[in-house]
């Protein structure tokens, strides 16, 4: 049993509250054993920072995302529309979700199908946070450590969010190192467009153990990153190696999480 | 005067061949669906301005850009010596704006005649990149037979037009120091013109009169059948972009990149589905009734006429498919390559149609006889070729419409997909996991 406070839109509505922003946390944020652990870093900040928030809990259901980049349009069509329906329902102006690819839906393509509302990730969250001085980090465990940011795609050349992550790191008083493809020339893990579900074409390499061999050359000791599928991904990545025991993968937000000790 | 009527013949003709392909290929690119790309001039303007006019993602390699910005200098430049060299020609005069610019004159010829040397470098520089450096993205697969020749004639034939100025300025250069050359005599006994006033001696100064004379009109015929031949080469090339690229980027996508198209009719159809009032069996309401579309693309029909502009405005530099995770691992895809296939498609459809009319069906399609379905599962939509295209093309949207008419029309996929839509339809996740346990994770 954890204490962590995580209340449901239903229960909050039942007892007559209202939250200030959703938490969507996403399948993978919500059935991955290494994703639940960013989920709870972010309920940790969450509830640290005492930020009224629900999430969907059992109501929540995908965005649809791998849907329609595998080309299946009816399924993220129905998928967007129920939970467009179930959003409204909670009368929800304001997500923060933990995975870019939700966000990138959420945001872009749901406002065309009646869906609208404010959608962040959670590194933008938690730098409002940090800045309206709810929350205060610093260093500890990870001062001066070499930190690289993997940019997740979805985050960054589809939404142009590349700051947030970036800052929140540079608060830790490390290192931050970029890697020579980062930002806008960032390389993709290899799980975007519904390839998570599938296996690979064939060819002379894995996507995901390419990046790794990036991120390697810049002898991180931590391998950041703001998206589920990426986390996972380059922990294979660096499985792969055999340079788990050396570099760690980490959610920007576990990182946070950890500093502040929560 | 007989000189007059046969540049008079040359240009009008040039010019009509032309005006009668590139209405062609608007023909083409009109075969393509709607999308309404009008919304928000301004910021069309600035993208244009600042990606065509401007260049600003060439920059992002430095080295190819800066030679390709003194070709392009050079080209945009020279236009204005063409402009006498289309007045003399009809005119039978000589250097006909020299006496009245006067030192003006003298300046602009010199800048040209700058930009023509660095031009003359960078396409040297060009052709040994792509024939002895062998730089990797000019020598991936799909860079063969007319796509690696194309790309030599075009530096071949910018080596051949600037050779030709030099031969024109050069010897005149020693002509007028002579008093033999056709321009005014200004009694100067020099143009001086930054360049050719020191190589037309070097190269020139030991030749006869008549040599000279020779080699000033070779010169100057060369250079503007050079043009003409350039001009209507364009039609048929990659080098067609330095025209595309300016409507290309003005009709850029301005949304978010990861913002994919909502298909408009699906919405209709799910929000029937999802509305308990709805009348299945009732008759669609006046003007209701479309054509039936197909969903995606299997041809090049199905694609935006944007996708269509964007594929006769490539020049196949292959940053995209430098870029391209799926590529650099060594998979079939090749986003440049889709481009290719698209405008090599879209020229035999639109042959058939302007030969045998619009129902005509040569039972090819873009979609499994160009490009396969192992080059379209391999796409992880990063959007790093789209970010990286220098004139703003979106190849990523082609691979897109195709899996829609994959796995829409023909259920065709990767088996593992099935199963992942086959969970978000059951359960709501792409996993086999039961809904009710969404939120175990608060308690674990």
């Amino acid at each position: 049993m954890s204490n962590l406070r995580v209340p449901t839109m239903a229960e909050l509505m039942a007892s007559g509250e209202t939250a200030e922003i959703l938490f969507w946390v996403g399948c993978s944020g919500s059935f991955d054993d290494r994703a639940k652990k960013i989920t709870k870093a972010i309920v940790k900040i969450l509830n640290h920072c005492d930020v009224k928030f629900g999430v969907l809990g059992t109501e929540e259901s995908c965005t649809g995302d791998p849907a329609k980049r595998a080309g299946n349009e009816f399924t993220f069509q129905m998928q967007a529309m129920m939970n467009i329906q179930v959003l409204d329902g909670y009368e929800v102006k304001k997500i923060v979700t933990g995975c870019p690819h939700c966000f990138n839906t959420l945001k872009n393509e749901y406002p065309e199908l009646g869906g609208t509302y404010e959608v962040i990730h959670h590194t933008q969250l938690i730098q409002e946070l940090i800045d309206s001085g709810k929350l205060t980090v610093q260093g500890g465990t990870y001062k001066g450590k070499k930190i690289t940011f993997h940019d997740p795609c979805y985050l960054g050349r589809a939404n142009d969010v590349y700051e947030a992550p970036r800052e929140l790191i540079t608060k830790l008083d490390a290192e931050l190192v970029e890697m020579k493809r980062c930002k806008t020339n960032g390389l993709c893990c290899g799980a975007g467009g519904a390839q998570m579900f599938k296996e690979a074409e064939k060819g002379n390499k894995e996507v995901n153990v390419l990046r790794t061999e990036d991120a390697l050359e810049v002898a991180p000791e931590i391998i950041a990153t703001g998206c589920p599928f990426c986390n996972t991904m380059m922990t294979d990545g660096v499985k792969h190696f055999e340079k788990e025991q050396e570099i760690k993968v980490l959610d920007v937000a576990e990182l946070i999480a950890n500093a502040a000790d929560l | 005067m007989i000189s007059g009527i046969v540049f008079g013949i040359l240009l009008v003709g040039s010019f009509g061949f032309f005006t009668w392909n590139v209405w062609k290929i608007r023909q083409n690119i009109l075969l393509g669906r709607e999308l309404d790309r009008t919304d928000n001039p301004k910021e069309r303007w600035r993208t244009m301005i600042l990606v065509a006019f401007g260049q600003k993602k060439m920059f992002q390699r430095p080295i190819p850009a800066i030679l390709h910005l003194f070709i392009y200098a050079a080209f945009v430049i020279t236009q204005i010596e063409l402009i006498e060299i289309v007045v003399d020609g009809f005119s039978g005069h000589h250097r006909i704006f020299r006496p009245a610019l006067g030192g003006f004159y003298t300046f602009i010829i010199s800048f040209i005649e700058i930009l023509s040397v660095l031009a003359f470098v960078a396409t040297i520089a060009f052709l040994a990149r792509r024939n002895l450096l062998k730089i990797p993205r000019f020598t991936m697969r799909e860079m063969v037979g007319w796509a690696k020749t194309d790309a030599n004639l075009i530096l071949f034939f910018e080596f051949l037009l600037v050779t030709c100025i030099f031969m024109m300025n050069g010897a005149d250069e020693v002509l007028y120091s002579r008093g033999l050359s056709h321009a005014e005599n200004l009694g100067d006994g020099s143009f001086g013109f930054a360049v050719t006033q020191h190589i037309g001696p070097a190269f020139f100064g030991g030749l006869s009169d008549g040599a000279l004379h020779v080699i000033e009109r070779i010169g100057w015929w060369g250079h503007i059948v050079m043009v003409f031949v350039f001009l209507n080469y364009l039609p048929f090339s990659k080098h067609f972009h330095i025209l595309l690229a300016f409507p290309n980027t003005y009709y850029s996508n301005l949304e978010k990149k990861g913002r994919f198209t909502n298909l408009a009719s699906v919405t209709n159809e799910v929000k029937l589905m999802m509305d308990p009032t709805a009348d299945p069996f009732a008759a669609p309401a006046d003007g209701a009734v479309a054509e039936p579309q197909r969903f995606g693309a299997k041809d090049v029909t199905d694609l935006t006429w944007k996708s269509l502009l964007d594929a006769y405005t490539c020049t196949e530099c292959g940053r995209c498919s430098s870029a391209c995770p799926a590529n650099q691992t060594g998979k079939l895809l090749s986003p440049r390559k889709i481009m290719m296939e698209t405008r090599d498609r879209l020229e035999v459809v639109g042959d058939n149609i302007r030969k045998h009319g619009k129902e005509y069906d040569d039972g090819k399609s873009l979609l499994f006889d160009h490009i396969t379905e192992e080059e379209i599962w391999a796409c992880t939509s990063c959007n790093a070729c789209v970010q990286e295209c220098p004139v703003n093309i979106d190849p990523l949207s082609i691979i897109m419409e195709m899996r829609r008419y994959l796995v829409m029309e023909e259920s065709k996929m990767p088996s593992e997909l099935t199963g992942m839509l086959t969970n978000i339809e059951n359960n709501g996740a792409p996993w086999q996991f039961s809904p009710t346990d969404r939120l175990n994770w608060k308690d674990e």
